[in-house]
């Protein structure tokens, strides 16, 4: 188990009624927890830095939020919550761009503008998943596990370099995406609809990177 | 309703951009919504409109979006003062890189692709019109846009010192990486739509 720290800000974190002045944050660290030090296609574990919010108070208001019931389980999610608009918008986001692939870019190549863009921000457990992901979809492991391994500028073909360039291109701050890099994509067979799904793709990994960043850490599951 | 991102990204109502776009209403629609939780229907208790509008104005100012800088400097003017708006713009013109950078573990085999970069950091001058909690948002604003690889507890612990609430900061973290997902699209739709239009 890991070891779990609670370190207040301030001592007084009482809540009660009428008293509007909202707690300093309470901060959550693991010092025993085994942190990932390479990009892989492992499913690891994450640990919140704050607190999450607790499942048996959850609103209905905070239901919605996290739109699939089920999320309540994850602390992730318990702690996005604490935010329930939000949290909602962003959640029914990432569903479209991702998973409503009728037409426009295949679903394997929006995990891999994902993937792209969590090797190139350092987000390494968000390029685990969405590896996994891209190998899932395209059955192309050791293409995917290049790119983890030996990053953005590893070789790959034309179609997935096309992929990848447009998404770091986009991912630098402040963005270097120019004409060539939506050119390569038509070049590669891609159509409109593809490449505005290629920069949504892209561009939604920079939310879900800094958000999944800013507030926990990677963990190694136990005895790895 | 005027679609924030169209506006920010310029598109041209009935081409080629604008079908694009709705071709895919659960994320147009789901887009409008972000913004209009995090800067219309507030919970100001976590992070007050100023607030709000003070870091969106820095990051887009950091992400060299002229468009959305004026429309998130309007916003800073209105909730915040016209101090606050240039004080944020002086602050974000000194804070401009160019990114993403920063440390892998020194233990790890990553370690190879770390980058050094500016650590930027509110002056005395700065934090004394800006006030603690803005001028700690800032600095986390400034980690999360270019060094986001290098987020931590003690970045965390600082706002917290700052006044930041757990429910502020998860608001907070929301609203930047937000906008990195907002002003992405916007550059990227603004690149294809000059290209429909040319």
């Amino acid at each position: 188990m890991t070891e779990q720290t609670i370190d207040r800000a301030e001592a007084a974190t009482t809540c009660t009624a009428g008293a509007p002045a909202p707690a300093a944050a309470g901060i959550l660290s693991h010092p025993e927890a085994s942190v990932p030090l390479a990009f892989t296609q492992a499913e690891i574990g994450w640990l919140p830095w704050l607190e999450p919010a607790e499942e048996a108070t959850l609103t209905e208001r905070q239901y919605e939020g996290l739109v699939d019931r089920g999320r309540a389980k994850s602390d992730y999610f318990r702690l996005l919550v604490r935010d329930p608009d939000i949290l909602r918008a962003r959640t029914l986001t990432d569903k479209d761009i991702f998973y409503n692939a009728n037409d426009g870019l295949p679903r394997a190549e929006r995990e891999l503008a994902a993937a792209a863009t969590s090797r190139f921000n350092g987000c390494i457990f968000c390029a685990s998943v969405h590896a996994r992901f891209a190998t899932h979809h395209s059955k192309r492991h050791d293409d995917v596990q290049r790119l983890l391994d030996d990053g953005i500028d590893a070789v790959q073909d034309a179609a997935w370099r096309a992929i990848i360039d447009a998404s770091v291109a986009l991912a630098a701050t402040p963005s270097r995406l120019e004409t060539r890099h939506l050119d390569a994509l038509r070049a590669a067979g891609f159509d409109e609809q593809a490449v505005s799904d290629v920069i949504h793709s892209a561009a939604f990994f920079n939310w879900a990177n800094r958000l999944m960043l800013s507030i926990g850490q990677p963990d190694n599951p136990p005895g790895e | 309703m005027t679609d924030i991102i169209d506006r920010l990204a310029g598109v041209t109502p009935g081409g080629t951009v604008d079908a694009l776009r709705r071709h895919r209403p659960a994320t147009r629609d789901n887009a409008q919504a972000s913004y209009h939780a995090l800067f219309e229907n507030i919970e100001a208790a976590s992070a007050t409109l100023a607030e709000r509008a003070a870091v969106a104005q820095f990051v887009a100012i950091l992400h060299d979006d002229e468009v959305a800088a004026a429309h998130y400097a309007a916003l800073t003017r209105e909730s915040g003062g016209e101090a606050l708006e240039r004080a944020v713009t002086e602050l974000a013109e000194a804070g401009r890189t160019e990114g993403p950078y920063g440390e892998y573990p020194a233990e790890g085999p990553l370690v190879g692709e770390s980058v050094a970069g500016l650590r930027f950091a509110v002056d005395d001058h700065a934090r004394e019109i800006l006030g603690e909690r803005t001028a700690a948002s800032l600095e986390h604003a400034h980690l999360l846009v270019f060094r986001p690889r290098e987020s931590s507890v003690a970045a965390l612990t600082a706002l917290g010192a700052a006044g930041w609430s757990t429910d502020g900061i998860v608001t907070l973290s929301q609203l930047v990486s937000f906008l990195a997902f907002q002003l992405r699209v916007a550059a990227g739709l603004r690149l294809l739509d000059t290209e429909d239009a040319a």
